[in-house]
């Protein structure tokens, strides 16, 4: 069932936060985290460590807070697949300005490379669909992010390879902290 | 009533976003949040999505609130670890089961738990003994959690809410 992509996840990753202007950005722990680092670390990036299968519900409730910027969830399908009730949740509420991207290696990349459900044939774009997300093809992608009304969805085969780990700050309150001031500016502290 | 005493207590402290797992014991509480054009109610699938929405809020500047029933702080836990970390704000109102009167052994477990696992995982545990007390104690919560980054939990005891048997939870 397995497709095969030669896409390496850093490039496609990359290409995706290109000029990211105002986007707020939120990663599911591992390899994405890391993805989205080695695109160029950001006050306004939420790598999570933790939290495993809660990177979509952070999204939602980011861009239900911040109506007017575009928010993007990057995470992996391990990721995903641990929070797919969440997928239900954003379709009921339907917000224009949140898209969700998960890299697809089919694979758990930090616990020894094991297969997720994805290698065995099981289709997030099709649960995503089914949970009323418009599903994006990735040439589209990077507009879709900043322009297509949402909720957009996109899942990216990748290549399943081990590359360099590329860490971004590891303190949660430091990470918080950072991405609200970089938002809210001063305000941040006293709200 | 009280449920209408917590909406009044959350309405005053800018609640922008109100994350619910449906809950007889919570039932009036969240159609008064429905009802209120200042507050957005999220159905959530599972409890642990509601630490997501909350942490998520939080970033972009809203506060929020969290409904759940007592079984569902089980649901929470290693979410609850995120909470920590990241010192984000959060308050959470628990209906609770498995308490005084309890019909359903299934619930027994869960709610004699449901304050040992909340503070195991750094959560303030405020539980008012009558329903009087529970508005004051919801707004004692949110000053806790806005004014000094901590997570905190108001437990509303089975015995206020009154349900007796399965007839009870079905007439709410």
């Amino acid at each position: 069932m397995t497709r095969v992509s030669t896409r390496n996840r850093r490039d496609a990753v990359k290409q995706l936060l290109e000029n990211r202007g105002e986007l707020l950005v939120i990663a599911g722990l591992g390899s994405t985290a890391w993805d989205i680092t080695a695109a160029g670390d950001s006050p306004l990036s939420f790598p999570l460590w933790g939290a495993m299968g809660q990177a979509a519900m952070m999204g939602l409730g980011l861009a239900l807070a911040q109506p007017r910027r575009r928010v993007l969830v990057i995470t992996g399908d391990g990721e995903m697949l641990m929070g797919l009730g969440s997928l239900a949740t954003i379709g009921v509420q339907q917000p224009p300005n949140l898209s969700i991207v998960v890299i697809d290696n089919e694979r758990y990349g930090e616990t020894g490379m094991q297969t997720t459900h994805t290698a065995h044939g099981i289709d997030l774009d099709a649960v995503a669909r089914g949970c009323g997300l418009r599903i994006c093809p990735f040439e589209n992608l990077r507009e879709a992010i900043h322009e297509q009304p949402g909720p957009n969805f996109a899942a990216i085969k990748v290549q399943a390879e081990k590359i360099p780990l590329v860490l971004p700050p590891r303190e949660g309150a430091l990470l918080k902290a950072r991405f609200r001031r970089a938002l809210l500016g001063p305000d941040a502290d006293s709200v | 009533m009280w449920p209408e005493a917590i909406h009044r207590e959350l309405a005053a402290a800018q609640i922008r976003l109100v994350g619910y797992v449906p809950d007889a014991g919570h039932k009036r509480l969240i159609e008064l949040c429905q009802a209120d054009k200042a507050m957005r109610a999220v159905v959530l699938s599972t409890e642990e999505e509601g630490i997501g929405l909350a942490a998520g809020a939080w970033l972009g500047g809203a506060r929020s609130v969290l409904l759940m029933q007592s079984s569902g702080v089980g649901n929470v836990i290693n979410a609850l670890g995120t909470i920590k970390e990241c010192r984000f704000p959060l308050v959470t109102i628990v209906t609770m089961r498995g308490e005084e009167g309890e019909f359903n052994p299934w619930q027994v477990p869960m709610g004699q738990a449901t304050r040992t696992v909340l503070e195991a995982m750094g959560t303030v545990v405020h539980r008012p003994g009558t329903a009087d007390e529970i508005a004051p104690t919801v707004n004692a919560a949110l000053r806790l959690a806005y004014n000094s980054y901590a997570s905190v939990a108001v437990l509303i005891p089975q015995r206020v809410i009154g349900i007796k048997s399965f007839q009870d939870q079905t007439n709410q």
